[in-house]
């Protein structure tokens, strides 16, 4: 599961660089999503950009990864495909994240 | 082009990966675009992972055989295992999770079933000799 990460002082940047967050490799998808948010920023942008694929046990990994950041941090969500946009309004979880166009649209809102 | 798809292969994440991946290429080839393949995708995903992680219980030894055809303005699936039967031998309900909650609170599962009942019609569950047997249609979204 390749995860980069990118920090400034108050956001960091998570770049998914799969194709698919689906049954086979959720609980990796979880696990390193803890290692590289275990400190940081208070707003954590997760872009999923270059993702085509989610599946239920992927949605249930990002809700665990939202979890894992504790009550005083936020995660978002930024670059959704066509695919997984429809798993977050068929479930209803794009009213429990907030939902970014891109990367650039979430740093202009967190900017200053 | 062939009218139908059938495959079969074991119950195994990574063999369901690639069977998802030969039905979207076998769908794009039969000329289905728009949000077709997508959602026939993420229903199989959700119905052929459980079968893996339920029927066949993480054995990995178990058969699964997908199948797929046109029918009317849309696309008809049959899902075969011999895996163990549904709990109660019925589909499990069209529930939506509850998200109105505090944060910690918020499901890491349950998302499945409802996705299927939403993206799917004619969804029919029968067991037969010691087999189960999964039937609905993926419709376009203007045909439905």
């Amino acid at each position: 599961m390749d995860l980069q990460s990118s920090e400034t002082a108050d956001m960091q940047i998570v770049t998914v660089n799969e194709a698919r967050i689906d049954a086979a490799v959720a609980i990796r998808f979880k696990d390193r999503m803890r290692e590289v948010t275990g400190t940081g920023a208070p707003h954590v942008i997760l872009d999923l950009a270059q993702v085509d694929f989610i599946d239920s046990s992927g949605l249930g990994a990002i809700v665990a990864a939202m979890k894992q950041l504790g009550a005083t941090r936020r995660l978002d969500l930024a670059g959704l495909s066509a695919n997984v946009d429809r798993v977050f309004r068929l479930t209803r979880m794009d009213s429990v994240f907030t939902i970014h166009d891109d990367v650039a649209q979430a740093q202009a809102v967190y900017a200053g | 082009m062939p009218e139908s798809f059938r495959l079969e292969f074991p119950s195994e994440e990574l063999a369901v990966r690639r069977a998802l991946e030969r039905l979207r290429h076998w769908l794009l080839a039969a000329g289905w675009d728009g949000a077709v393949p997508g959602k026939v995708e993420l229903v199989l995903g959700e119905v052929l992972n459980n079968v893996v992680e339920h029927a066949y219980d993480g054995k990995m030894d178990g058969l699964i055989v997908l199948s797929c055809r046109a029918r009317g303005a849309g696309l008809a699936f049959d899902v075969k295992d011999a895996g163990r039967e549904m709990p109660g031998l019925a589909l499990p309900k069209r529930r939506p999770a509850k998200l109105d909650c505090a944060l910690d609170d918020l499901p890491e599962g349950g998302f499945g079933w409802f996705m299927v009942h939403e993206l799917t019609e004619d969804l029919a569950y029968h067991r037969v000799a010691g087999r189960n047997a999964l039937t609905f249609s993926v419709i376009p979204d203007d045909q439905r």
